[in-house]
């Protein structure tokens, strides 16, 4: 069972505060100091992400986020129900609005660049991002 | 189903920031040695980013091609906002124009690097550098 969950309204205004969030648990959760930038900036990416998803196909629905702390890892995961889009890995945030102006996938692209350990599952109820820091061991 | 939790606005400032010091986006702008300084604070993110959009696009409608965008007060940003500055940047180009940034955050600077885009944009510590760096190229 996760640590933490919260499920938001597919709307930008929300993603800040699930940054929030994350960040708030990862630090209770002994992520180091200097990765906490990286934990807000992936979560936001991915939340992002999400929230497009959410408002090209079913923008009624939240979007959910688990934050795990265990095992000396602090794990995220973002899911979201938007339908998959006709190709790639999904048309990322970065691209909205602004037409072609970086191209799809780019966000996932950027949670590569920060998290320890990424995985995107996809399915056709959705997509998965679940990712990773290491995070102080518990003590016994 | 999920139950749908809206955290309001100044929960979330009382929470992280208090009331006084939060900034979403402020954005000014200025002409400066004839470029336009683009002043932003706060944080651009998914939410935010299309009111920076809107002022770079209403630049260039006006007539603005040579830009540069001061981001020393910005505190959070995310790839809706490099999409912003990528679309601004390919605006100004269309006109032979250009558009530079200012950057000495490496919380900021970080996200230009794994990217690859700090080889897309000029990236000056200062206004200053920046405005003599686009007039020696001149």
């Amino acid at each position: 069972m996760a640590t933490v969950e919260v499920s938001f309204t597919a709307l930008p205004a929300h993603v800040r505060t699930a940054r929030l969030v994350a960040t708030a648990v990862a630090r209770r959760s002994g992520v180091a100091e200097s990765l906490l930038e990286e934990v807000r900036l992936a979560v936001g990416e991915a939340c992002s992400r999400a929230v497009e998803a959410h408002r090209r196909s079913c923008p009624g629905e939240p979007v959910r986020i688990a934050l795990t702390d265990g095992a000396g890892r602090f794990e995220v995961e973002v899911t979201d129900t938007g339908a998959r889009p006709a190709h790639g890995t999904g048309q990322s945030a970065a691209s909205s609005g602004d037409g072609q102006a970086l191209p799809p996938g780019f966000g996932i692209a950027v949670i590569a660049g920060l998290a320890d350990h990424v995985q995107v599952k996809e399915t056709p109820a959705g997509t998965s991002i679940r990712m990773s820091w290491p995070s102080a061991v518990p003590a016994d | 189903m999920p139950r749908t939790v809206i955290w309001y606005r100044h929960d979330v400032r009382a929470w992280s920031h208090g009331w006084e010091d939060f900034v979403d986006l402020k954005l000014d702008h200025h002409t400066k040695d004839g470029i336009e300084i683009v002043d932003v604070e706060g944080e651009i993110d998914v939410y935010t980013a299309p009111r920076l959009r809107e002022l770079l696009i209403e630049l260039v409608n006006n007539g603005f091609y040579q830009l540069v965008v001061n981001m020393e007060k910005v505190e959070f940003l995310d790839s809706t906002g490099l999409g912003v500055l990528v679309g601004g940047l390919k605006r100004v180009r269309a006109h032979d124009g250009s558009l530079d940034l200012v950057c000495t955050q490496e919380r900021i600077l970080k996200i230009f690097r794994i990217t690859g885009l700090t080889k897309v944009f000029g990236i000056h510590d200062t206004v200053d550098a920046a405005i003599t760096a686009r007039r020696s190229e001149k």
